[in-house]
């Protein structure tokens, strides 16, 4: 028993030992045609059920995001005028949003194949940008790219870029302009009214 | 986003386009400025007008479309216009110094529409030559034209003032506007507009429900997109 126990544990420590040192690009893979495999099969999900999709993306895609970082990123240099608790609720708010949209995004288009570019990267790299294409029958291949950073826990998205536009960066002028208008209090009022007004309109 | 907008009225969307700069370059400024958008009081006015027109014509008409036409028939109307397109491509990658693109812009112009029947099939991309993305606002770019302000106009949509002249250089270039009789080139450019408008309505519901300010999202989403194709998806680093 207690042998088996010791196996499983040292199991268990080897397999997260191999996870967090997982390549970036590999990671990207792994976790993108997990999804779509997901999709491919899930009709409620093909029939834009976005609640679903959300649980999807939460389980399988958020472990591997740093929302922190985005969160910073979206912000900019108000982000250091912002007090710990203030970050700390943006966060939380800017990542449900930013978890629809990629769920949105994600969903929105059918019948997509994603191609993986070689990542080129030095063993000592510790921010990487992992580029992919998403092939769609009769369109022009839409440029899909994650950022990435290492942290202790692995590999960490921080930023993905739709056609050369970042999701995350493109919030910069709207959160400045809200940030002028009601600080960051106003600022985070502001998207948590959002995700609140989606919410009860996906309810309908 | 709209670049292919019927040529039935496009002499007079020259006058327009002039009328309104000139309307621009007298009109008072925006109150709190955006210096990436100093003509912003105009573009938001010219975007409702847009949203109205989008709401209840072109994204209609889109819908039935993206709802109706297979699949197939779809793809051969997208592969048919990136066909046609493909020879100003071609022309804007040799503009910009890229021959070796060019050679193979005009190699997939050639494979398209003979062996693709007319373009109807992309067989070039099959055999790995792949679609450039240039036009002639890219081109002004890389020759060292300057952006010029953000402009939002109706129907054709967002543009800065080089992209705008770079659209009335490419609708002069264009394949489509020389078709005729008249009603078949403007059936052509009906569907071509049709075809465009349906390819991004997988991305309205992104846009949508991402926007704090549906307005500011899509002009920031547009000057990094534009960023983005000009340096041909490997666009240098912004410092945070």
């Amino acid at each position: 028993m207690m042998k088996k126990l010791i196996a499983l544990f040292f199991a268990g420590f080897v397999a997260s030992a191999a996870f967090a040192q997982e390549a970036p690009d590999v990671l990207v893979k792994r976790v993108t045609d997990d999804v779509l495999e997901i999709i491919r099969k899930d009709r409620d999900i093909q029939n834009g059920d976005t609640h679903k999709v959300i649980d999807l993306v939460d389980k399988k895609v958020l472990p591997h995001f740093n929302f922190t970082h985005m969160t910073a990123l979206a912000l900019g240099k108000d982000w250091r005028k912002a007090t710990p608790q203030q970050q700390q609720q943006l966060t939380a708010e800017f990542k449900i949003l930013l978890v629809r949209t990629y769920a949105n995004a994600l969903t929105g288009y059918k019948n997509q194949r994603v191609v993986y570019k070689p990542l080129k990267m030095a063993p000592t790299d510790t921010d990487v940008l992992v580029r992919t294409e998403v092939l769609q029958p009769g369109s022009k291949p839409v440029q899909l790219d994650y950022g990435l950073e290492k942290l202790e826990s692995g590999w960490k998205v921080y930023d993905v870029v739709v056609a050369g536009i970042s999701l995350v960066t493109n919030y910069r002028d709207q959160f400045a302009q809200e940030v002028r208008n009601g600080g960051v209090d106003g600022l985070i009022a502001s998207v948590s009214a959002k995700n609140k007004s989606l919410e009860a309109n996906s309810k309908k | 986003m709209t670049d292919y907008f019927c040529a039935s009225g496009l002499r007079r969307a020259h006058r327009l386009v002039l009328g309104a700069l000139v309307a621009l370059a007298c009109s008072g400024a925006w109150a709190d400025e955006n210096p990436r958008d100093p003509y912003e009081g105009f573009n938001r006015s010219m975007f409702a007008v847009n949203e109205v027109i989008d709401k209840y014509a072109a994204k209609p008409v889109a819908q039935v479309y993206d709802n109706v036409a297979p699949l197939p028939v779809k793809a051969s109307a997208g592969n048919f216009f990136g066909n046609v397109g493909d020879l100003w491509v071609g022309v804007n990658s040799a503009l910009q110094g890229k021959f070796g693109d060019a050679g193979v812009d005009l190699g997939r112009l050639l494979i398209n529409s003979t062996v693709g029947i007319f373009g109807l099939f992309d067989v070039a991309s099959e055999l790995g030559l792949e679609r450039h993305d240039e036009d002639f606002g890219q081109t002004l770019a890389v020759w060292g034209v300057d952006g010029g302000g953000y402009l939002y106009w109706p129907v054709i949509g967002p543009r800065n003032v080089r992209d705008t002249v770079g659209f009335a250089v490419g609708t002069y270039a264009d394949p489509v506007m020389y078709v005729r009789p008249v009603s078949v080139r403007n059936s052509m450019a009906a569907l071509r507009f049709v075809d465009v408008r349906a390819s991004l309505l997988p991305s309205d519901k992104v846009v949508e429900e991402a926007a704090l300010d549906k307005y500011a999202y899509i002009r920031d989403a547009y000057l990094q997109r534009r960023r983005n194709q000009i340096f041909d998806g490997r666009p240098p680093r912004l410092d945070d």
